[in-house]
């Protein structure tokens, strides 16, 4: 489609710009250092995107020649990245972090972080990749360094900037070997052209690949690329960090979806599946170890933190080799497990993190120490935090289960190959039970039971309920999630 | 009686959701919310018991209900000879719980809310018919257990409960993955009627790693089942969570929980793999034996009551196990021995049933003088028998349940697991026999050093078995002494259900047996 037309197809995203502007000049206009404000305007416009992301009805296609994709698979991933951010605004009014500091831009920075994860899910052209990724990477830098006079969210910043640096570097030089090998940066042309390139052009193919792959393993935190999750997860401000957990990942897991699915296989891309024949290297395995790696690093390091948001953040880079035990397969069931599961891990997640929030604003830590009696103390904090934390290790009935039920079925279903990618996660499984119980154990067998009970305010109860009544529900009765990702799992495809 | 397994199934969420309205300082209506809502599981129980069908194998009251179609995920449940004497002694042991569990003061709420979460989802477990209902129902009764030993239990409480919880998840994962094998095998279908009748001839040929896949799918299995039972080397969590927990839930620990991975082995591993049942048997008898002989030794060596008592299950176990095994009697290579199979595994859900009531009864009558002298320590009573006159005559009984004597009903099921295994594992049944001395004369020894001799001076005061606690017992008792005289009831209600399980393992299995 051709730039004109093409913009009666982007309003969501220029809905976003406008909002986006509006948040500027209001924040220059008000005068108190900390307003609700900005805020207001910027929860409105957010809906008003979700609703455009909605309502935009058009037939997979592709915009601004041939560099953005239109299709259900993208509006799924803006959907999920503009209802994390909403919660995550919700709760940073609630957050005594930004106590002293100026958080009109703050809203305005999560909006262009939003406008960059758009990008990210519909990226089909080497350039936008590129540009979504560090759109998305500067503004987290920044946010992650919100909290000017704390030093360790500076360190945070100056960390994730580097780390950020270095791989975007790889990356870049990924693609542009790419485009060397290929004369293209669009990934339909770039398939065609892989098609026809002979053996010699192998070794050079999968070390693009590979450099590539530094990219999204970053923004995705996958080992090795993940030594900047824990000190910037632990510096950040904790509606950052959560946010950084959950929707950046989700773009960076769309992206990267996207990419394999589009550039390195045979044919139709949700069909005849299977790995570029030509290509002779053990992708699969490779893929495989990533992710197995991944969520035992995640998993084992977490076991000896005594720091709750620190241990989220290893549990977040355990998520993310749960999900990639999938990729190996690249199947279409994959794609869907891992759909299912960024919606459950939304819920569960981000509600683990909420709790968090409010027992640092509550307690003033964020360690074991600060969770002790509180099951006693606040029981509905308790039995919310209970539900998040059984989610997360993925017991029944809990979202957590279902979403780790469809990425075995999708390992299991893809043949015995796969079986012991399934084992390790298994296995994971149960390791990631004793760091979670840890925090329940803490909430009810430590501590002293007391007989005040302290009931948070309204809207926090609110929120938290908001997020632990589907992370029950949703793992009894899953359908309207299946349906939703069912429907969204349609590619643009060029054949 | 439409639905009525649904009923018995959530009547105790219907209780846990009333208890949850109820303010905490309300301790007796508490209490006696969870006495009527098991006290009704209990009379559905026993209403299903006399309207149900013995002269039928097949499964009765059947109710089925979509849930996630897109994968095959139905609810489905249904009621056999098999889970039928699971139902009953589970709402017997639910129901006695909440008695035994009486003077709980701390955290009333909580416990009696987890307590009826978890009878729900122990029914669950014993009445569904969807795998993945019963996988979810399997799950769902380890938080409520975690919490019970945790938050109730005594001072180890945290290291029993995170070990347990810890062993049965490993177990479960395992059987996830064994599960969606046999999913897929099936034709994508978790309902477990179809999958008995496809999984046999599904997986024939099938070979991972070098191995053939009926093998490790049943290895998957038994080793999440075994870790229940707890078979050994799977035991070590068991005495543990047992001398941690509080009496009531060591009762249902013992009577219930421990039945859950022998009737997931009948029910999964024998019906849908059974001929892995031919190549496991053998290996089966043996670690029954290693589980009489271990636990029997181990039970001899303790100084606490309660460990002792917990040891004497891993040893009751061992029969079972040999009973379970004796099934392969009945195949053409051993010589068509269809009596010993039945009696075999006849034998071994009789010792299911019996261990239950058993042990149950020993774990309240450990509680009765542990919640008096505050201690379990074997040596140090002595004489209790002139303090304690009527305490003394029901743990004589019940100990003698518990070492075998004939005419009590332990004696029965360990002789007929006895006589099934005999002509197929001729040594392991005999160097097995060693067990029932050793578990007689653990058990005989604890009651001299506890009840014979001169009285400590310590106890003079200690008062009788009171009515409460005699109300708990006196059923089970009952029950004992009255299947070990005259057990058909009890053998008539599950016989042909046995029958098509055999079948199901020496014609189907054998049929279709590849090894």
């Amino acid at each position: 489609m051709n730039n004109l037309l093409s913009i009666s197809l982007f309003w969501p995203e220029l809905l976003l710009t406008a909002t986006i502007l509006i948040a500027i000049v209001v924040d220059i206009f008000s005068q108190s250092p900390k307003s609700n404000k900005v805020s207001n305007y910027v929860i409105i416009g957010l809906l008003a995107t979700l609703v455009a992301v909605f309502i935009t009805n058009h037939s997979p296609t592709t915009l601004f020649m041939d560099s953005l994709a239109f299709d259900p698979f993208a509006s799924f991933f803006k959907s999920i990245v503009i209802v994390a951010t909403l919660f995550v605004i919700v709760i940073s009014r609630y957050s005594n972090e930004f106590e002293g500091y100026h958080t009109g831009e703050y809203y305005a920075l999560l909006c262009i972080m939003v406008f960059g994860m758009f990008l990210m899910a519909s990226a089909i052209d080497l350039i936008t990749v590129y540009l979504s990724i560090e759109v998305v990477s500067l503004m987290s830098f920044i946010l992650a360094g919100y909290l000017k006079n704390n030093p360790r969210s500076n360190e945070a910043s100056l960390k994730y900037v580097i780390y950020g640096a270095f791989s975007s570097g790889i990356m870049l030089y990924g693609l542009s070997i790419i485009f060397g090998l290929t004369g293209t940066t669009k990934f339909f042309a770039i398939r065609d052209a892989i098609a026809t390139l002979d053996s010699t052009s192998n070794l050079s193919l999968t070390l693009s690949t590979v450099f590539v792959l530094a990219g999204f393993g970053y923004k995705i935190s996958a080992v090795p690329f993940h030594f900047w999750t824990p000190d910037v997860y632990e510096g950040s401000p904790t509606p950052i960090t959560a946010y950084l957990s959950v929707a950046p990942k989700a773009a960076g897991f769309a992206l990267m979806i996207r990419f394999f699915n589009q550039v390195f296989v045979d044919g139709d891309s949700l069909s005849g599946l299977g790995w570029y024949s030509d290509v002779s290297f053990a992708w699969p395995e490779l893929l495989g170890i990533i992710s197995v790696a991944t969520m035992s690093l995640g998993n084992l390091v977490a076991i000896q933190q005594n720091s709750v948001k620190r241990m989220l953040a290893y549990s977040s880079i355990a998520h993310a080799g749960y999900m990639l035990m999938v990729f190996p397969t690249i199947s279409s069931e994959g794609v869907f497990a891992v759909m299912i599961y960024l919606v459950m891990y939304l819920f569960m997640n981000l509600g683990a993190f909420f709790v968090l929030i409010y027992v640092i604003q509550k307690e003033g830590g964020e360690n074991f120490e600060h969770f002790s009696g509180l099951g006693w103390r606040m029981p509905i904090v308790g039995i919310v935090m209970t539900v998040f934390m059984f989610s997360l290790t993925g017991l029944p009935p809990t979202v957590g289960f279902i979403g780790k039920f469809y990425l075995f079925v999708a390992v299991i279903n893809a043949g015995s190959s796969f079986y012991w990618i399934a084992f390790f996660g298994a296995i994971n499984t149960v390791i990631s039970l004793y760091y979670y119980m840890r925090v329940v154990k803490t909430m009810y067998l430590d501590g002293k039971p007391s007989d005040e009970i302290q009931v948070p305010p309204f809207s926090i109860t609110a929120i938290l309920l908001i997020l632990a009544v589907p992370s029950i529900f949703f793992g009894i009765y899953w359908t309207p999630i299946l349906n939703w990702v069912k429907d969204s799992l349609l590619f643009f495809v060029q054949i | 009686m439409d639905n009525i397994l649904s009923w018995i199934i959530w009547i105790p969420i219907i209780g846990m959701v009333a208890i949850a309205f109820i303010p905490r300082d309300k301790k007796d209506l508490i209490k006696q919310i969870a006495a009527v809502t098991t006290g009704i599981q209990l009379l559905l129980a026993i209403m299903l018991w006399s309207v149900f069908d013995a002269t039928s194998g097949s499964f009765q009251f059947m109710e089925r209900a979509e849930w996630i179609p897109s994968l095959g995920i139905s609810y489905i449940l249904g009621i056999d000879g098999l889970s039928l004497p699971m139902v009953a002694l589970n709402a017997l042991i639910a129901f006695l719980g909440v008695f035994v569990s009486w003077n709980i003061d701390r955290a009333v709420k909580g416990y009696f809310a987890l307590f009826l979460l978890l009878d729900t989802g122990v029914m669950g477990v014993f009445l569904s018919l969807d795998f993945f209902l019963f996988y979810v129902f399997w799950e769902v009764m380890l938080l409520p257990m975690y919490f019970l030993i945790g938050m109730w239990g005594g001072p180890q409480r945290e290291y029993a409960a995170i070990k347990f919880f810890l062993y049965t998840l490993f177990g479960s994962v395992l059987m996830l993955i064994a599960l969606l094998a046999l999913y897929f095998a099936c034709g994508q279908t978790f309902d477990m009627i179809l999958m008995m009748e496809r999984a046999p001839f599904a997986l024939d040929g099938v070979v991972w790693w070098g191995m053939s896949a009926i093998k490790v799918i049943w290895v998957l299995l038994f080793i999440g089942f075994a870790i229940k039972v707890p078979v050994f080397p799977f035991h070590t969590w068991l005495p543990l969570a047992h001398v941690e927990a509080p009496t009531a839930i060591s009762v249902v620990l013992a009577g219930i929980l421990l039945k859950l991975g022998v009737y997931g082995m009948l029910r999964i591993n024998y019906t849908m793999l059974p001929d892995a049942v031919w190549w496991f048997a053998g290996s089966l008898a043996f670690l029954g034996m290693i589980n009489v002989l271990w636990g029997a030794m181990c039970a001899l060596a303790q100084k606490d009551l309660k460990k002792m008592v917990a040891y004497s299950s891993i040893n009751h176990m061992g029969y079972l196990l040999l009973g379970m095994a004796a099934v392969i009697a009945g195949g053409s290579v051993n010589g068509s021995n269809l009596m010993a199979a039945q009696a075999g595994i006849n034998g071994a859900v009789f010792q299911m049933f019996n261990h239950g009531t058993i042990s149950a009864m020993l774990f309240i009558l450990v509680g009765v003088i542990y919640e008096q002298a505050h201690h379990r320590d074997i040596e140090g009573f002595g004489g209790l028998a002139s303090q304690m006159p009527i305490y003394t005559a029901i743990v004589a009984l019940a100990f003698f349940a518990g070492l075998g004597l004939p005419g009590l009903s332990g004696f029965v099921s360990e002789a007929m697991c006895f006589i099934g295994a005999f002509p197929v594992f001729r040594t392991m049944v005999i160097i097995s026999t060693i067990g029932i001395l050793l578990n007689a004369a653990y058990f005989l020894w604890a009651f001299q050093r506890m009840f014979f001799g001169k009285l400590n001076e310590k106890y003079t005061k200690l008062e009788d078995i009171n009515k409460r606690e005699l109300f708990t017992v006196i059923p089970l008792l009952v029950i004992t002494i009255f299947l070990g005289v005259y057990p058909r009831p009890f053998l008539d209600m599950i016989k042909e259900t046995m029958n098509v399980l055999i079948d199901q393992v020496v014609v189907v299995g054998g049929v279709a047996g590849i090894f």
